[in-house]
């Protein structure tokens, strides 16, 4: 029923067509390069260097040493200095600066001496006495900002009074395993992977059947004994390819510049990025069934590849969002990849593991391409 | 007719009441039509008069909205794959890959028909000599001339030899002396079995056809072979010679007689209505106004049928038919 001479001679020609256009075949190498650079330099969930002013009222050696502590975790830099509170807020609402230490002048009092010790923050039970050494009026509403300032909010301030720190027992062990030394890249990577594939396969699949209507091949193909699952088919199979390749280039350069290792087995890897090029592209087939034209095309792309770089748990963790936009996220293919495809390279996850994502995405696949086949008449 | 009926092998097309209405418009109206096996049928008729809709149905393309079809023993509407592999369709438009050389544009065809690959070999090779295509073979087809194109555009439509060959408005965009290459091999075609439909605006490409049928608002005007129509015109044709014929022409376009007048460079070709008696009288008496003239009667052409049986005679279908 299917021909295979004819799914042949449909790749045959998307091949010749897309040697021919050195554009799409630039863009095929260009886009995982670049975007890996840029993005795996650029993209830091750790907070640091945020700039900072600081109205210091209380002007002693004490308060300066205060400042000096603050600066050396490198969460803050000390950019510019003001007179007074009011000063400050207008610098944070003219967005100088993202936050504003402010030293209250009575900060020697703020502080108990104990005569073993000296100078020591009060005991917290004394309700009288117990109060914080400064205030940080924050910008609040980047809420990552905000998050780097309230982690200096119990800094130890041992340092500050000469004394050795104390051995300090913290309630929890935590044990951070497959990324110890929290480097955003070992996150991002692989998941620039489902991105990267996301618009590409989508974008090229999407303008794939439009184009022939576009540029009145259609009229011919029809007239033809091919099936629109040959088609369809015929279609796939280079994109499929060239997904890989990207693939390659994501994770071989995400090793050699970001050190990001590939833990799990190829084989494993092979399997789920087939499966997940594979919904994209019967995705993309689908979508490029509906367009009448590559604009069309290109502006459904971007509605389908927005959702999935912010709701796929690339960019912020999916286990946080309510509800509602977890059932949506998980309709989209990117999401069940972007868990699979950090577990496969980050803690090599076995196949068996994956099942349930594995059979969404297959499923995906089969239900796109039968879509795009019904939906595909061979009529004017 | 019922078509239904007909199992003459030679018969290659029949349809009775085919209809096709797109909103309120209706694009082909009732075309009842038979042509048989070995023939050039063509269709002439002004743009919009339907003929690529006619030829539409004809594929299975488009579903008509009433009326039935037969086209090599497939009935119509329904299911019309099994037709595409005996059937070559030539669009309006170049519909080939343009950003694919000859050679590989019919690899193309040649793979989607099937065909097994020695065969596929030889076919190629054959089509591109006898095409004259040979010099472009590695030529991109987009950066090709519009003649070579049309050639590459036939070959890829016989390629895989269908029996019935589509043309819709194949040399509406080339040079005459390309025209009459392309016709000769037409006729090669017509001589190895293949039955040609065409359709064309043209009249010395209408005039090649063994018969043509005349469409106008999706109807047929008259139908038959090119001499028998000119042989039939129910109208005489008189040329007018003088010196102010565009003044002639609106003294001659008033009289109700006169089916059409065109001026042809110095020369007036007037259809008058063939019960008018004394045609060239007629004609010198309704100029008498209009300088000195000259009248002669003329034998009529594929044009003059084609302006009685439409335009001028469309309010007259039942004078104009043969």
């Amino acid at each position: 029923m299917i021909s295979i001479g004819r799914i042949g001679a449909i790749l045959k020609k998307e091949l010749l067509q897309l040697r021919r256009d050195r554009m799409t075949f630039g863009m095929v190498i260009m886009i995982p390069l670049i975007q890996l650079v840029l993005f795996g330099y650029a993209i830091n969930t750790n907070i640091r260097h945020i700039p900072v002013g600081l109205v210091d009222q209380d002007q002693s050696g004490l308060s300066r040493m205060l400042v000096q502590m603050v600066g050396t975790t490198q969460v803050v830099d000390f950019t510019q200095t003001y007179a007074t509170p009011q000063q400050a807020q207008q610098a944070l609402t003219a967005a100088e600066v993202r936050a504003v230490l402010i030293i209250p002048p009575d900060l020697p009092a703020r502080l108990v001496r104990i005569p073993a010790i000296g100078a020591a923050p009060p005991p917290a039970t004394d309700m009288a006495s117990a109060r914080p050494v400064a205030q940080w009026i924050v910008d609040g509403s980047d809420t990552m900002i905000a998050a780097g300032i309230k982690s200096l909010r119990s800094m130890p301030l041992t340092e500050l009074f000469r004394q050795p720190p104390n051995r300090v027992v913290p309630t929890f062990e935590v044990a951070l395993f497959y990324n110890p030394e929290q480097r955003s890249a070992v996150n991002i990577v692989p998941g620039l992977v489902g991105i990267i594939l996301t618009m590409t396969m989508i974008m090229f699949t999407s303008a794939a059947i439009v184009r022939e209507s576009e540029r009145g091949n259609m009229e011919m193909l029809i007239n033809t004994p091919v099936r629109p699952i040959e088609l369809m088919i015929g279609k796939i199979i280079p994109y499929m390819v060239i997904g890989l390749v990207q693939v390659a280039i994501i994770l071989g350069l995400g090793y050699l510049l970001f050190n990001v290792p590939v833990n799990g087995s190829l084989w494993v890897l092979l399997v789920v990025t087939l499966l997940f090029i594979g919904a994209s592209l019967s995705l993309g087939l689908v979508l490029s069934t509906i367009a009448t034209n590559q604009l069309q095309a290109m502006q459904m792309t971007v509605f389908i590849l927005l959702p999935s770089i912010l709701l796929s748990g690339f960019m912020f963790p999916f286990d946080g969002m309510p509800g509602p936009a977890q059932a949506i996220a998980q309709l989209l293919p990117a999401t069940h990849f972007m868990q699979m495809i950090r577990g496969v390279v980050l803690r090599d996850a076995a196949l068996i593991d994956m099942a349930g994502g594995m059979l969404w995405m297959a499923g995906f696949m089969v239900f796109g391409l039968i879509v795009a086949t019904l939906r595909f008449r061979k009529r004017l | 007719m019922t078509i239904s009926q007909q199992t003459d092998p030679e018969v290659v097309v029949s349809t009775a009441g085919l209809t096709r209405r797109f909103g309120p418009k209706t694009a082909v109206d009732a075309v009842d039509l038979t042509i048989t096996r070995g023939e050039i049928f063509g269709f002439l008729g002004p743009n919009g008069s339907g003929k690529t809709t006619l030829m539409r149905m004809l594929t299975g393309l488009l579903i008509p909205s009433e009326g039935r079809a037969r086209v090599l023993g497939v009935d119509l509407p329904g299911k019309p794959e099994p037709l595409k592999q005996k059937i070559g369709y030539m669009t309006q438009s170049f519909s080939h890959y343009r950003d694919l050389t000859v050679t590989e544009n019919l690899d193309f065809a040649a793979r989607i028909y099937g065909l097994p690959r020695r065969r596929r070999k030889t076919r190629i090779e054959t089509l591109l000599q006898r095409y004259d295509l040979e010099a472009q073979a590695h030529q991109i087809a987009g950066s090709m001339s519009g003649g070579q194109r049309q050639k590459l555009a036939l070959a890829a439509a016989v390629l895989h030899e269908p029996l019935l060959l589509f043309l819709d408005e194949p040399t509406s965009a080339v040079d005459p002396e390309t025209r009459r290459q392309f016709w000769a091999r037409l006729f090669d075609l017509v001589d190895g079995g293949t039955t040609i439909i065409v359709s064309t605006h043209f009249m010395d490409e209408a005039e090649r056809c063994h018969r043509i049928a005349i469409l106008e608002t999706g109807i047929t005007r008259i139908e038959g072979a090119p001499p028998d129509l000119m042989a039939g015109l129910k109208a005489n044709v008189i040329e007018v010679t003088g010196d102010q014929l565009r003044h002639a022409k609106d003294l001659l376009d008033a009289d109700p007689a006169v089916l059409s007048s065109a001026q042809i460079g110095a020369r007036l070709r007037v259809l008058v209505r063939k019960d008018q008696a004394d045609p060239e009288a007629h004609v010198a008496a309704l100029l008498h106004d209009a300088g000195p003239v000259t009248c002669h009667r003329t034998r009529a052409n594929l044009e003059d049928v084609f302006v009685a049986a439409t335009g001028g005679g469309a309010a007259r279908p039942a004078e104009a038919a043969a």
